[in-house]
């Protein structure tokens, strides 16, 4: 991870911030605006969610991953605990794992 | 509570990120600078699959482009002075301007997202050093299936978005399009192509307007 990606990702979340309240009072965003931000917000981390539980870069990642993120959503579907969905979701990866599954 | 998922979010992205090979300062130095966790797991996530860094860059700035919006609704809670602003910006995260926007009385509101602010800002980097520590401890961290984890903390984290019919149905043509397109794109690509996915917004508003 070079270290600028991360000086120009800071910079400009920075800038992102500041602009709101540098605008305020002068100009208002519409309802539908705000509303786009927010669903590609959630599409993106769906996103990199779903093809990061199957995929290792352009490789199939194998099933322990999957399965044990099949288990982490279906836990957290159930409303359970962050705690609960992490180790739950490790745990079964892990198991699996452990038992031979790739 | 909402510190402590804070705290176990952090340990989970400080593991992720040293569990793709990086030195445990990246994402503590990179959770002090940024502190916007989406766009973190997106760079953190889509370089080590392999993406350009520039192209995970551009998806976490588009990712945190919701503060903009933000900014908007929270400034006057911020404050005037110099100081207060230049903190104050940094503070906004999605959890301190939900609560502030949540308080009707305006100095409890202001109380709310500095205080919630200042405790997210510490309880997440207090996770990522100790994720990152632990990951770095243990090594091989896929052997306790933490790269399971990943994905599972990103699904819990939109899990309230979902509620909402039409954007469940942007994502769920988001991610078929970025799954189907995983194989056949360069990595990080497919998850900037699920924006297609939002479509279904334009779709269902044209829906509306004929048959209201």
């Amino acid at each position: 991870m070079p270290l600028i990606a991360i000086v120009i990702l800071a910079l400009g979340t920075y800038a992102i911030r500041l602009t709101g309240p540098l605008l305020a009072g002068r100009v208002e965003f519409s309802a539908r605006a705000k509303r786009v931000l927010t669903v590609s917000a959630t599409i993106l981390l769906a996103a990199l969610a779903v093809t990061t539980a199957v995929f290792t870069g352009e490789q199939f990642a194998g099933w322990a991953r999957p399965a044990g993120v099949t288990v982490g959503v279906l836990l957290a579907l159930r409303r359970a605990p962050l705690v609960v969905v992490v180790l739950a979701a490790a745990g079964t990866a892990a198991g699996l794992r452990a038992l031979g599954v790739a | 509570m909402l510190l402590a998922a804070a705290v176990l979010d952090g340990i989970s992205f400080g593991a992720v990120a040293v569990g793709y090979g990086l030195p445990v300062w990246v994402p503590v130095v990179m959770t002090l600078l940024v502190f916007a966790g989406g766009s973190q797991l997106l760079l953190v996530g889509l370089v080590g699959a392999g993406a350009s860094p520039a192209m995970a860059v551009a998806a976490g700035l588009l990712v945190n482009l919701r503060h903009l919006p933000f900014g908007l609704a929270v400034s006057d809670l911020i404050g005037k002075r110099l100081a207060a602003r230049l903190v104050g910006t940094h503070l906004m995260v999605d959890e301190s301007v939900a609560f502030a926007l949540a308080t009707e009385d305006r100095n409890k509101a202001r109380a709310s997202y500095w205080t919630v602010g200042v405790g997210m800002f510490f309880a997440w980097t207090l996770g990522v050093v100790i994720g990152a520590l632990a990951g770095r401890a243990v090594g091989d961290v896929r052997a306790f299936g933490v790269d399971a984890a990943f994905p599972a903390v990103l699904f819990a984290l939109v899990l309230p978005a979902l509620k909402d019919r039409n954007t469940l149905a942007a994502v769920l043509l988001g991610c078929a399009l970025a799954l189907a397109m995983t194989t056949v794109l360069p990595a990080g690509v497919p998850v900037l192509v699920a924006l297609l996915g939002l479509v279904v917004l334009a779709v269902r508003r044209s829906e509306r307007a004929v048959c209201p």
